[in-house]
C-alpha cells in the first residue's frame, strides 16, 4: 500500500453485536469506508441504526465484535491499551450530546482535563485552555462554574475540551440533540469553521437530513449497515441561518 | 500524570463531592474516635480499680466474722460478734501463725461527732497503731496515736481532711476536743486528703485505738475485723490456713463448712476483680468492635452510592485520555486523603473525649483517674478504617477503570 493511500480512518466489514442477558442485538453488521485526513462526514440514520455505535468504535471507546478498524493506517487490534489512551487524549476530540463536562467545575477546569494526562507541561497549559475557549467565543465566562451555563454554552465548552489538544479529528455525537435552533446554529458554525480554518476532520452524528448537511459527505445507515455513502453538492452554511 | 497533578484533582474531585467526602471522614472519624474513647476510658477504669485494690497492698488478709456468703441470697452477717479478744491472742501468737507479721483488730461504725456548733458523721475507725503502716497513712499534722494510747484507752483521735474541713474549717485542729456519743476526744493528727483508698475514704474518717472505740463509742468486747498481713507474697496462702486452723480451734469447729467466720486475702480480690475488670474490657473491646463496624459499614455506603457518579467520570476521563493507572491513582490518593484526614481526626477526637472523661471523673468525684492513650485501639482504628476506606473507594473505581470507556460513560 502506497503511503499516500493511507486514510485516516478505515474500516472494513465493522461488526457490533450486544449480548444483553443472553439476547445478541446485532449493531453493526459489516460495515465499510474510508475517512480521509481534513473530511467533514456526517453519519446519519434513525435512533438504533448503528450510528452512535459506529462512532465509539471509531473514538476507540468501544470495540467492534469483528472487522478490522485502521487508524492512521495501523490496526486497531495492535495500539495496546496505554497507546488507545494516548490516541484519544492527543488525536482526538470529543463532542458528547449529554456534554458530559464535570459538575461544580469552572470552564477553565473542564478545558483544562485532556492537557492533565498529556505531556504538555503545566506551564503551557492555561494558555492552550485559553485558546480553545476563545475560539468557542466563552473567553469572557473562562471561571464560570459549568453547572450554570446553559445548554448551548456546555455544548461550546465541550467543544473547547476537545479542541485544546488540536486533535486531527473531533467526533461529535449529536451535539445539537439537546440543543434548541439558535445554540444549534452556533455550534454547527463553530465546527464548519474548525473543518474550513483549522483542517480538522469531523465526524458528526445526526439523524436530522438538514444538520447532516453541513457536511461534505453523509454516510447513512439503517439496520446497522451502510445504505448511502455521498457527496453534498450543496452544503448549509451555518453563518447563512440554521434550523431545526 | 505526575503524582502532584493526580493530588490536585484528588483534592478537585473531594471538593466538588463535598458531602460525599465530609460523611467518609465522618465514618472514620467515628469509627476510630469510639474505639479510642472507649478502650482509654475503660482501662482508666481498671487501673484505678486495681489500683484501690492494690493500694491496702497484697498481702493483707481481713477475717471477717459470719459466714462467708455463697450467692446473691445469702447474706453475710456482719455484725456477728464471733471475733474476740481471745482470737486476737491466738492469732498473735507466733506459734500459731508463724508467718503474719502484723495483726491489728478493727472496729467500726458511723457516729456523729461535733465541735461547736459544728457537726458531721465520720465513720469512727478503731484500730492499733499499726493502722498508720498499714494502709500507709500518716498524719499532714500532729501525730498517730500508739500503742500506749491503745493500752491505755486514750480519749484520741486522728481525722481525715474531710472531717478537720467540716468541723473546724481554715482553722487548726490539733489539740482541740471534738465530742462523739457525749465524751471528748482531742485531736492529735489531721490526714492529708487521699481520696478512696480500697475500700476505704480516710478523709471522712476518725481514728482511734480500738480499745477506746469498744469502750466508749460502740460498747462491744468484740472485733469487726482482723487485718493481718503477711510476711511475703509467698505465704498468703499458707497464713490465711493458719489463720482459719487457729480460730476453728478458737471456736471450737470440726466442720469447716460450719465457720462463724472467713478469710479473705486481698490478693483473692485483686484477682476475682481482676477478672471482672477483664470480662469488663473484653465487654468495651465488643461496643468499640460495633462502633468500627458501624463507622466502616458507613464509608463502604457513601463509597458505593457514589459509584454511578464516579464510573461516569471515569469513563470520561478515559475518554479524554486517562489511563487506567491514572485513574486508580486518582481514587487511590482520594482514599487515603480521606481515610488518613478523617484518621488524624479520629485520633485527635477520641484521646480528646477521653482526657475530658478522665478530668471530669478526677474533678467530680475525686477519683485518681489517670489518662492513657491506647495507641493498640488507636493502630486498629486505624487500620480498619482506612481499610474498609481504601478498599470500597478503590474496588469500584478498579472495576470502572476496566469497562470501555462508553459502558462507563453510560453507566446507570
Amino acid at each position: 500500500m502506497n503511503i499516500l493511500d493511507m486514510s485516516l480512518i478505515e474500516v472494513s466489514n465493522l461488526e457490533k453485536t450486544y449480548i444483553n442477558e443472553g439476547v445478541s442485538t446485532p449493531a453493526l453488521q459489516g460495515v465499510s469506508f474510508r475517512i480521509e485526513k481534513g473530511e467533514f462526514v456526517a453519519i446519519m440514520g434513525p435512533s438504533g441504526s448503528g450510528k452512535s455505535t459506529l462512532l465509539h468504535i471509531l473514538g476507540f471507546l468501544d470495540q467492534p465484535t469483528a472487522g478490522e478498524y485502521l487508524f492512521d493506517g495501523k490496526s486497531a487490534d495492535e495500539y495496546s491499551e496505554e497507546d488507545l489512551a494516548r490516541i484519544r487524549n492527543k488525536r482526538m476530540g470529543f463532542v458528547f450530546q449529554a456534554f458530559n463536562l464535570l459538575p461544580r467545575t469552572s470552564i477553565l477546569e473542564n478545558v483544562k482535563l485532556p492537557l492533565l494526562y498529556s505531556d504538555i507541561p503545566e506551564s503551557r497549559w492555561r494558555k492552550l485552555a485559553q485558546n480553545a475557549i476563545e475560539a468557542v467565543g466563552l473567553l469572557h465566562r473562562i471561571d464560570h462554574e459549568s453547572s450554570r451555563l446553559s445548554g448551548g454554552e456546555k455544548q461550546r465548552v465541550a467543544i473547547a475540551r476537545a479542541l485544546v489538544l488540536n486533535p486531527d479529528v473531533i467526533f461529535a455525537d449529536e451535539p445539537t440533540g439537546n440543543l434548541d435552533s439558535k445554540s444549534g446554529k452556533v455550534i454547527m458554525e463553530i465546527l464548519q469553521k474548525l473543518h474550513e480554518e483549522n483542517g480538522h476532520t469531523i465526524i458528526l452524528i445526526t439523524h436530522e437530513t438538514y444538520t447532516a448537511e453541513h457536511a461534505g459527505r453523509i454516510i447513512t445507515m439503517r439496520d446497522g449497515e451502510i445504505e448511502s455513502d455521498r457527496k453534498v453538492e450543496k452544503r448549509h452554511e451555518a453563518r447563512d441561518g440554521f434550523r431545526k | 500524570m505526575t503524582f502532584l497533578h493526580t493530588f490536585k484533582t484528588s483534592l478537585v474531585g473531594l471538593k466538588t463531592h463535598r458531602m460525599r467526602s465530609t460523611l467518609t471522614i465522618l465514618g472514620v472519624v467515628i469509627g476510630i474516635a469510639s474505639i479510642i474513647a472507649v478502650v482509654s476510658i475503660g482501662s482508666g477504669a481498671q487501673e484505678l480499680i486495681l489500683g484501690q485494690i492494690q493500694g491496702l497492698g497484697s498481702k493483707t488478709i481481713a477475717v471477717i466474722p459470719g459466714r462467708e456468703p455463697s450467692g446473691p441470697s445469702d447474706f453475710a452477717q456482719i455484725f456477728s460478734n464471733s471475733l474476740t479478744e481471745r482470737d486476737l491472742d491466738a492469732l498473735k501468737r507466733k506459734e500459731n501463725v508463724p508467718t503474719a507479721s502484723r495483726i491489728m483488730p478493727v472496729v467500726f461504725g458511723s457516729e456523729t461527732a461535733s465541735f461547736g456548733n459544728e457537726t458531721f458523721r465520720p465513720t469512727i475507725f478503731g484500730g492499733s497503731d499499726l493502722l498508720a503502716q498499714i494502709f500507709d497513712l500518716y498524719p499532714e499534722r500532729g501525730l498517730f496515736f500508739t500503742d500506749d494510747d491503745v493500752r491505755a484507752r486514750a480519749e484520741v483521735v486522728v481525722i481525715g481532711s474531710k472531717v478537720k474541713e467540716e468541723l473546724f474549717g481554715e482553722s487548726d485542729a490539733i489539740g482541740e476536743r471534738i465530742k462523739i456519743k457525749g465524751k471528748n476526744y482531742r485531736v492529735i493528727g489531721i490526714l492529708s486528703a487521699k481520696g478512696q483508698v480500697s475500700f476505704f475514704n480516710f478523709d471522712e474518717m476518725a481514728m482511734m485505738p480500738y480499745t477506746t472505740a469498744q469502750q466508749y463509742i460502740f460498747g462491744i468486747k468484740y472485733f469487726h475485723r482482723f487485718i493481718i498481713e503477711a510476711q511475703s507474697d509467698g505465704v498468703i496462702g499458707r497464713t490465711v490456713r493458719d489463720i482459719e486452723a487457729t480460730l476453728r480451734e478458737n471456736h471450737g469447729i470440726t466442720d469447716p463448712e460450719k465457720d462463724d467466720f472467713f478469710v479473705q486475702a486481698q490478693s483473692d480480690i485483686a484477682s476475682r476483680l481482676g477478672t471482672i475488670t477483664d470480662v469488663l474490657t473484653l465487654f468495651l473491646v465488643a461496643i468499640a468492635a460495633i462502633s468500627l463496624a458501624v463507622g466502616g459499614i458507613g464509608i463502604m455506603n457513601i463509597m458505593l452510592v457514589s459509584v454511578t457518579e464516579r464510573t461516569r467520570e471515569i469513563g470520561l476521563r478515559k475518554a479524554l485520555g486517562a489511563t487506567r493507572r491514572d485513574i486508580l491513582a486518582q481514587f487511590l490518593t482520594e482514599a487515603i486523603i480521606l481515610t488518613g484526614v478523617g484518621g488524624v481526626i479520629g485520633i485527635l477526637g477520641g484521646a480528646s473525649i477521653s482526657l475530658a472523661a478522665s478530668i471530669a471523673l478526677s474533678a467530680f468525684l475525686s477519683l485518681g483517674w489517670t489518662f492513657s492513650f491506647p495507641m493498640s485501639a488507636a493502630l486498629i482504628g486505624f487500620a480498619v478504617s482506612c481499610g474498609v476506606g481504601l478498599v470500597f473507594g478503590l474496588y469500584p473505581a478498579r472495576k470502572a477503570a476496566g469497562l470501555n470507556p462508553i459502558d462507563a460513560l453510560r453507566y446507570e
